[in-house]
C-alpha cells in the first residue's frame, strides 16, 4: 500500500543522507521525497512517498523514529489528509493549433501558462499526483519537452499538526 | 577558562570521567596528541592498528559498562577503525570515537588522508557529529556521551576537524553538566497495561520459557532477572549475548539457544506455548528457520528499542523500556496477584525437559587420544574457577567457550555476537585486562583468527596486561571447514593455511611466554602454569583434533527441532533425533 510519511527533523547538514542512506541499506523504497524547512528555521519537513506491507511500513517508521535528527513522524495514508503535487511542464507549441490545444487542456485542468516563447509553453499545475498524470495522459507525448514534478507532498485535515 | 579545542577535547573526557582512551596518532589529530602529552589523568593506550584501538575500547565497555572511547587519525585511520564501530553497533555497546579530520576548509578537496568518516559511518553508528565550531565542541562531546550511553547503547562517532583543534584558537570552556536532545527521549519504563497482559498470559503458561539475550548485560538486570525466573520456577535460556545474565550453574537454565545451542533449549522453544524474550532481538542465529520458529508460542518481548519489537518474528505482547524497571514493574504484579504459575503443568513441562536434557547433546569423545577443544575449555574453566573474563575470537572456539564455559555472573563474556569480527578477541581481553588489572583476562582464540589482530600482542607488552591467549589451533578455519564438511561435501576451499606461523616463537618475538601443547594430559598443568604467571602473557598454542565439529546444530533453512546432533560414539557421523 502507498503511504505519505510526513517528518519532522532538525535542520542539520547530513539529516537527509541519514534517512536515504536508512531506506537504501533496509531495502525500502522511496517514490518521492521533499525536503525544505518550517516555519521553525531549526526545522525541516520532510515528506516521503513509500509502499510496503503493514509491517514494511512499521519498521520503515521505527526505523526514522530511531534516528536521533527525526524529532516527529506521522503517517499521514492513516487518517484525512490533503496533498499535493507541483508540476511544470515545458510543451512544444509550434502551431496555433498546438497552442490552442495546449491552452484549453490547460485550462480544464487548472494550471497556468507561466512561460511562453515562440515555440514553446510552460504550464504549471498543482494537485494530487494523479491529476497530473491525468494531465500528462491527455496532451500529445511527442510535444512534452521535459515534465518537472515535486514529488507529493502533504498535510493532515483538522486542529492536528506536526509540530513540537 | 579559555582552552584550545585540542584541549578542551581532553579535558572534556577527563570531565566526562574517561579514564582510559585508545587510539593511534596522525596527522590530522597531533594537535589533539600534544594536548594528551600535557596532561597526567587520562591514560591514552598506543595500539598497533586502529581496528585493534576499537576492539580494546569495546572489550573495556563490556567488562565495565562504562563506554569506550577510541581516538583516530582521519583517512586510513578512521577506516581502519569502521570494523571495531559496526562491531559495538551490532552488539550495541556505548562507544564514543573521536575521529581527526581534514581541516574545515579543505573538506571535500580530496585532500591527503581525507575520507568521509560521517558518510563511511553512517550506517554503523547510532549517531555521529562532524564539529564545525570549536565554541560547540564540548557540548558535542557531552551529547556524544549521552546519546551512546543512555537508551539501546551504541558507537557514536565525533568527527573533528584539525583546524578546530589548534592551538593558536582558544575559547571559553565548560563541561555542560547535563544535555538534553529534543529529538531523542528514549523510553524507560514500560506501558502498564501492555505489562498487565503479559504477566496475566505468563501466569496461564503450560508450557512457557524465558529467553534473554545481551540487553540484560547492557541493562544491569541480571539480579531482576533472576529474581523474575526464580519467582516464576520457568525454565530460562540465553542468546550468545546474554550469557552469564543468568547463573548458568541454576538448576532453571538450560542452556544457551540457537543455531548451537543446546538440544533441551531450542526444543522447549520449539514448543513453548508462551515466550517472554528480554533484550533478545531474535536474531536469524536464534530464530533457526522463521516459519518454524516456535509454532505454538504467543510471545512477549521486552525492548528498549521499539525497532526490534516485530522485526523479524511477529509479538503478541510486546513492551517497549529498559528490562530493569519493566522486569521490576513485572514481578510487583506478579507478586500481587492472585493467580500463580500452574503447578501440574510446570511439574510435566520440567519433566518433558529434563528427557531432552537426557540426550546430554554436549557429550564429546573423552578418550581420544587428540586435544579435544572442548576439554581445553572445560579445564579452562576449572582452573579459573569459573570466574574469569573469558573473551573470544569468531568461529568454532567461540561457540566451544559459549556451551562449556558456564558463566555465573555477567560482563564476564566478551565476544562479537552480530557482526562475528575475527580478530577481535586479543584487543578486547587487552580492554578487560586495564580495566581488571587483578582479574584472570583469557581470550580464547583459534589459529585464523588470532592472525587477524595479532600485532596487538605488541601493545600488551607495552602497558603490561598479562593476559593467557588459548589458541585452540586446529589449522583449518574451524567453522568454514565444518560447514565446507556439512554442506560442500567437504570441498575445503582455502579453509588452510599452509603456512600457520610458529606461535611460540612469535610470542617471544614479541616479548611474552609461549607454550605449545600437543598431548591432552599436558592441557591441565599447561593452563595451571600460565595462569600462575600473573605478571606475563602467556600463549597457549594447544594443537586440537583437526576435524572436531561444533554439536549440536541447526544447519540453515531448518527449525529448532531438527538439530543435528554428535553420533553417541563420537565418530563424525551424525544422529538425528526429530
Amino acid at each position: 500500500m502507498r503511504h505519505i510519511i510526513s517528518i519532522l527533523m532538525e535542520n542539520e547538514s547530513g539529516a537527509l543522507s541519514r534517512v536515504a542512506g536508512l531506506f537504501s541499506a533496509r531495502g525500502y523504497n522511496i517514490e518521492s521525497l521533499t525536503v525544505a524547512p518550517t516555519e521553525d528555521a531549526s526545522l525541516s519537513r520532510m515528506t516521503l512517498v513509500t509502499r510496503g506491507s503493514e509491517e514494511i511500513i512499521e519498521q520503515i517508521t521505527k526505523q526514522l523514529n530511531k534516528l536521533i535528527d527525526v524529532v516527529k513522524l506521522i503517517d499521514l495514508a492513516e487518517s484525512f489528509h490533503i496533498e499535493r503535487e507541483l508540476m511544470m511542464v515545458k510543451i512544444k507549441t509550434t502551431t496555433g493549433e498546438m497552442r490552442d490545444e495546449v491552452r484549453s487542456m490547460a485550462d480544464i485542468f487548472r494550471g497556468k501558462i507561466i512561460d511562453v516563447t515562440p515555440t514553446t509553453y510552460i504550464v504549471e499545475m498543482t494537485g494530487p499526483s494523479e491529476k497530473l498524470d491525468a494531465f500528462l495522459a491527455a496532451i500529445d507525448p511527442d510535444s512534452v519537452i521535459e515534465a518537472v514534478r515535486s514529488g507529493p507532498t502533504g498535510i493532515s485535515r483538522g486542529e492536528k499538526g506536526l509540530h513540537l | 577558562m579559555e582552552l584550545s579545542g585540542a584541549q578542551i577535547l581532553v579535558q572534556s573526557l577527563i570531565d566526562e570521567g574517561v579514564e582510559y582512551i585508545f587510539g593511534y596518532p596522525g596527522g590530522a589529530v597531533l594537535h589533539l596528541y600534544d594536548a594528551l602529552f600535557q596532561q597526567e589523568e587520562l591514560k591514552h593506550i598506543l595500539v598497533r592498528h586502529e581496528q585493534g584501538a576499537t576492539h580494546a575500547a569495546d572489550g573495556y565497555a563490556r567488562a565495565t559498562g562504562k563506554p569506550g572511547v577510541v581516538l583516530v587519525t582521519s583517512g586510513p585511520g578512521a577506516t581502519n577503525a569502521v570494523t571495531g564501530i559496526a562491531t559495538a553497533y551490532m552488539d550495541s555497546i556505548p562507544m564514543v570515537i573521536i575521529s581527526g579530520q581534514v581541516s574545515l576548509p579543505v573538506i571535500g578537496s580530496d585532500a591527503f588522508q581525507e575520507v568521509d568518516m560521517i558518510g563511511i559511518t553512517r550506517p554503523c553508528v547510532k549517531h555521529n557529529f562532524l564539529v564545525k565550531d570549536v565554541t560547540k565542541l564540548a557540548e558535542t562531546i557531552k551529547k556524544a556521551f549521552y546519546v551512546a550511553t543512555t537508551g539501546r547503547p551504541g558507537p557514536v562517532v565525533i568527527d573533528v576537524p584539525k583546524d578546530i583543534t589548534a592551538p593558536q584558537i582558544t575559547v571559553p570552556y565548560k563541561y555542560p553538566k547535563k544535555v538534553s536532545i529534543r529529538s531523542y527521549n528514549p523510553v524507560v519504563t514500560g506501558h502498564k497495561g501492555q505489562i498487565k497482559k503479559a504477566v496475566d498470559l505468563l501466569l496461564s503458561a503450560q508450557k512457557p520459557i524465558i529467553y534473554s539475550g545481551g540487553g540484560v548485560v547492557l541493562g544491569e538486570a541480571s539480579k531482576e532477572l533472576i529474581e523474575f525466573t526464580h519467582t516464576l520456577g520457568y525454565p530460562i535460556t540465553n542468546t550468545l549475548m546474554g550469557l552469564g545474565s543468568y547463573p548458568a550453574t541454576d538448576k532453571q537454565f538450560i542452556g544457551m539457544l540457537g543455531m548451537h545451542g543446546t538440544y533441551e533449549a531450542n526444543m522447549a522453544m520449539h514448543e513453548s506455548d508462551v515466550i517472554i524474550a528480554i533484550g533478545a532481538r531474535f536474531d536469524d542465529r536464534v530464530t533457526g528457520k522463521l516459519d518454524l520458529f516456535c509454532p505454538h508460542a504467543k510471545i512477549i518481548h521486552i525492548d528498549v528499542d521499539p525497532a526490534s519489537i516485530s522485526k523479524t518474528v511477529k509479538v503478541d505482547i510486546p513492551i517497549v523500556g529498559d528490562v530493569k524497571p519493566v522486569l521490576e514493574q513485572m514481578l510487583e504484579l506478579i507478586r500481587e496477584s492472585k493467580k500463580k504459575p500452574d503447578g501440574i503443568a510446570m511439574a510435566n513441562w520440567w519433566n518433558q525437559i529434563r528427557q531432552w536434557q537426557a540426550v546430554n547433546c554436549l557429550e564429546y569423545d573423552r578418550q581420544s587420544p587428540l586435544i579435544k577443544p572442548q576439554y581445553v575449555i572445560e579445564q579452562l574453566h576449572e582452573v579459573t574457577k569459573g570466574d574469569a573474563y573469558v573473551t573470544s575470537d569468531v568461529g568454532q572456539h567461540q561457540m566451544w567457550v559459549a556451551q562449556y564455559y558456564p558463566f555465573n555472573k555477567p560482563r564476564r563474556w566478551i565476544n562479537s555476537g552480530g557482526l562475528g569480527t575475527m580478530g577481535f578477541g586479543l584487543p578486547a581481553a587487552i580492554g578487560v585486562k586495564l580495566a581488571f588489572p587483578d582479574e584472570n583476562v583469557a581470550c580464547v582464540t583459534g589459529d585464523a583468527s588470532i592472525q587477524m589482530c595479532i600485532q596487538e600482542l605488541s601493545t600488551a607488552l607495552q602497558y603490561n596486561t598479562p593476559i593467557k591467549i588459548i589458541n585452540l589451533n586446529n589449522r583449518y578455519m574451524g567453522m568454514v571447514r565444518q560447514w565446507q564438511e556439512f554442506s560442500y561435501q567437504s570441498r575445503y576451499s582455502h579453509s588452510y593455511m599452509d603456512t600457520i606461523p610458529e606461535f611460540v616463537k612469535l610470542a617471544e618475538a614479541y616479548g611474552h611466554v609461549g607454550m605449545r601443547i600437543d598431548k591432552p594430559e599436558e592441557v591441565r598443568p599447561a593452563l595451571e602454569a600460565a595462569f600462575a604467571m600473573k605478571d606475563r602473557t602467556v600463549f597457549l598454542d594447544i594443537m586440537t583434533d583437526q576435524t572436531e565439529n561444533v554439536y549440536p546444530m541447526i544447519e540453515a533453512g531448518k527449525g529448532h527441532h531438527e538439530m543435528k546432533l554428535r553420533v553417541a560414539t563420537g565418530t563424525s557421523t551424525d544422529r538425528e533425533l526429530a
